[in-house]
């Protein structure tokens, strides 16, 4: 009895010892090296795999990083800075400093300020309607507010305002992934620097019709009178197809565009309370806006 | 009796004003002429603000080699050329006319009688089309002269003609049959002698009796044409399925007629033929159809109307919209686009304007889809619908191009017959754009 147990247990620790063995020769020979540094890249990053940074998730970010040794054009818009330095840290680089995006609504036609020529009641997806018709409102350029954009955000970051019928942008939940961008068949909606102080001033307007056209059909349109242009100590605004567009990296904030423009068609967002003594033509403008706009002083497009 | 092999559905005919004799449409006062109003490469505008322009005065010219030719559908002044609203609203370049009288290029040949010889050569009939901005009248607006250059290794056997009109309520196809039976019989000929063979079948679905006796009769005269009447099923006037219906031909998966060696033309491109061959008339006019359940009989009108006729003047004339009025469509229910501006012009494939009412307009809201597979058995070309709606609503592109949705026609069979009504074609259309976008980025590389 007592022979068979050391039997027993001799031949179980031998096979125990030879397989192991075998284990580890194999383990040799098929080893994969992976650069250790990926996995410590991939920890700092969010691991919401949005795609936001071009790449198809944060592991391709970090493997990425890692094979190039740099940070050049490799950016997490979701952790931004904070993130980005830390991965730095772990590559011992430098980290860039990138302004933070945020998507911005060029469009504040919708229900309120376009004149609803006919009603839509196909499928409620933007690029289906993009193909059929201009827009409840007879502006071919605006947004249609079928809401692609806002089933596009992982971040739940941007909704379909009812009253208005337009896209909302949560400033805070949006990481500038730039999912809604690729979503809008009509390029309503464009990243653009989030800002000092969260500050933006921009043309909420993408209508390249000409003036009287555009006017006829959305009471903000942008009507490329160029107004703007010319007010603009920086340089900052052109005028092309009858569309202005604000530089946001030249666009020093002065805001001397937004009390110039005739349809409020510029949109500063963040700012403070227009003081009462701020003279007259920027009061009126700001006047107008109020009257025009359901939203308040046409900063509520971007601020929940 | 003929028809074609796979699916097909049967919509109500609704032919309201099939018995209506075609009226000649007033001129209007101000036209607008797009530009480009064919499938292809844009044309290049040859008229400036103020220029003097007659009636086939040519307008735009074709450049490149899939375009058309614009001509002047009336005489008058040139007052701007800028960019005007389609119906579907959207914005394109076109030339704002004022209408000074009625003034014809001398170079057209305006009499009534009918000339039958032919003295053109088969090239320059060729080129003839392509002068006079011939394009396709069945609806795509496809330039004509494209089709009758065969490429080399092809050959053509059969010239189909297109009359078979499936879709409900237009009759503008079957009354130039019945009122310019032998134009249209001298444009095949026409047609027979470009493409150098003596074989055409004429498809006219058997719901137009008078049509196919009349036509029926007139080819008595000219031998190698032959009237086949065709048992009704929708999409019996796609290209394809008229091919399959009258020859049991197929053509093969993203190929086109000449494959199986068909061309194929509808009744109102031979017409439009005839008079450019013969008379040397520029496609300026087609006849259109004003229809609809509401509108009252003695306003249901077939109307030739002149390309660049503002659609609201064609309304009033037929005494304005019914009060139920809910949705506009240009060209049959099926396939036709709803008209949001009717302040746009006329084209020269428009081929009518139809009043639904505002009950029939309304589109039932979808709810999900319980497999019944109504679609893919309704499905002409063969596709699964359902499959490749679902594809494409999730951005599965290449797959849904493994699938074939570039093969879809859009006849909305499958939208017509699904009983949940479901945006499918709606959906594979994005696919379409998509799929096609695709290709030509590929083709790029």
């Amino acid at each position: 009895m007592g022979t068979i147990i050391i039997i027993g247990v001799i031949t179980l620790t031998v096979a125990g010892i030879v397989l192991s063995l075998i284990l580890y020769l194999v383990a040799q020979k098929f080893k994969v090296v992976e650069d250790p540094r990926i996995d410590l890249v991939a920890e700092k990053l969010p691991g919401a795999n949005c795609g936001g940074c071009g790449f198809a998730g944060c592991r391709a970010l970090a493997e990425a990083i890692v094979k190039a040794e740099n940070l050049e054009g490799k950016a997490c818009p979701v952790g931004g800075v904070p993130v980005m330095a830390q991965v730095a840290d772990v590559m011992g680089l430098k980290a860039e400093a990138s302004d933070p995006m945020v998507a911005v609504v060029r469009c504040n036609g919708g229900k309120c300020n376009t004149h609803k020529k006919v009603s839509y009641d196909g499928a409620k997806d933007c690029v289906v309607a993009n193909q059929n018709f201009a827009g409840e409102g007879a502006c071919s350029f605006g947004c249609l507010g079928l809401g692609n954009c806002s089933r596009a955000c992982k971040f739940d970051a941007l909704y379909i305002n009812e009253q208005t019928g337009l896209p909302e942008v949560n400033q805070d939940k949006c990481v500038g992934c730039g999912a809604c961008v690729k979503a809008c068949p009509r390029l309503v909606i464009e990243l653009r620097k989030k800002g000092l102080k969260d500050r933006r001033v921009f043309v909420s307007c993408i209508n390249k019709d000409k003036g009287a056209a555009a006017k006829k059909n959305c009471d903000v349109a942008c009507i490329g009178c160029g107004k703007c242009e010319k007010v603009c100590p920086f340089g900052a605004i052109t005028v092309a197809n009858n569309l202005s567009y604000i530089d946001f990296n030249k666009c020093k904030m002065c805001r001397k565009c937004v009390a110039e423009c005739p349809t409020g068609a510029i949109h500063a967002v963040n700012f403070p309370p227009a003081k009462p003594k701020v003279e007259k033509p920027a009061e009126e403008t700001a006047q107008v806006n109020n009257d025009n706009n359901p939203q308040e002083k046409g900063t509520v497009n971007e601020n929940i | 009796m003929k028809t074609f092999n796979k699916g097909g559905v049967h919509p109500e005919e609704n032919k309201l004003a099939s018995n209506n004799k075609t009226k000649v449409f007033p001129l209007t006062k101000k036209a607008v002429v797009f530009v480009s109003q064919h499938l292809g490469a844009p044309a290049t505008c040859l008229v400036q603000k103020g220029d003097k322009v007659k009636v086939g005065t040519l307008l735009a010219r074709a450049d490149a080699f899939i375009c058309a030719n614009t001509h002047s559908p009336y005489s008058g002044t040139v007052t701007k050329v800028d960019v005007a609203v389609d119906f579907n609203g959207f914005k394109k370049p076109a030339i704002y006319i004022d209408v000074e009288g009625d003034e014809w290029e001398e170079s057209i040949d305006r009499t009534a009688d009918i000339k039958r010889e032919i003295t053109l050569e088969p090239k320059e009939i060729v080129q003839r089309m392509k002068d006079c901005g011939i394009v396709g009248l069945g609806g795509a607006a496809f330039p004509t002269n494209v089709k009758y250059m065969v490429p080399d290794g092809k050959k053509a056997e059969f010239l189909i003609i297109n009359g078979v009109e499936c879709e409900p309520y237009l009759t503008s196809d079957n009354r130039i049959m019945i009122e310019n039976t032998e134009e249209i019989f001298i444009g095949i000929e026409i047609m027979k002698k470009a493409l150098g063979i003596n074989t055409a079948l004429i498809g006219i679905e058997n719901n137009k009796p008078e049509a196919i006796k009349l036509m029926t009769a007139m080819s008595e005269k000219y031998k190698g044409t032959e009237v086949v009447p065709l048992k009704l099923k929708y999409p019996q006037g796609a290209e394809k399925q008229l091919i399959n219906a009258l020859t049991g031909r197929e053509v093969p998966s993203g190929k086109l007629p000449i494959e199986v060696g068909c061309v194929v033309d509808n009744v109102g491109t031979a017409l439009a033929i005839y008079q450019a061959v013969q008379k040397n008339k520029p496609l300026i006019d087609n006849v259109m159809t004003f229809t609809g359940k509401s509108v009252k009989p003695e306003n249901q009108k077939n109307l030739l109307v002149r390309v660049g006729t503002p659609l609201q003047e064609i309304i009033d004339y037929c005494g304005g919209l019914p009060e139920d009025t809910g949705k506009l469509i240009s060209g049959g229910p099926m396939m036709g686009k709803a008209i949001m501006d009717t302040s746009a012009p006329t084209v020269k494939t428009t081929s009518s304007i139809l009043v639904i009412n505002e009950k029939e307009a309304k589109r039932q809201t979808p709810t999900p889809c319980i497999r019944c597979g109504k679609c893919v058995d309704a499905c002409p070309m063969g596709l699964e619908p359902v499959l490749l709606s679902t594809l494409c609503s999730q951005d599965k592109w290449e797959e849904a191009e493994n699938e074939c949705v570039m093969d879809c026609i859009e006849c909305g069979c499958c939208l017509f017959t699904c009983p949940a009504n479901r945006p499918l074609l709606d959906l594979i259309r994005v696919g379409k754009f998509k799929v096609g976008a695709l290709r030509r980025a590929r083709a790029q590389k």
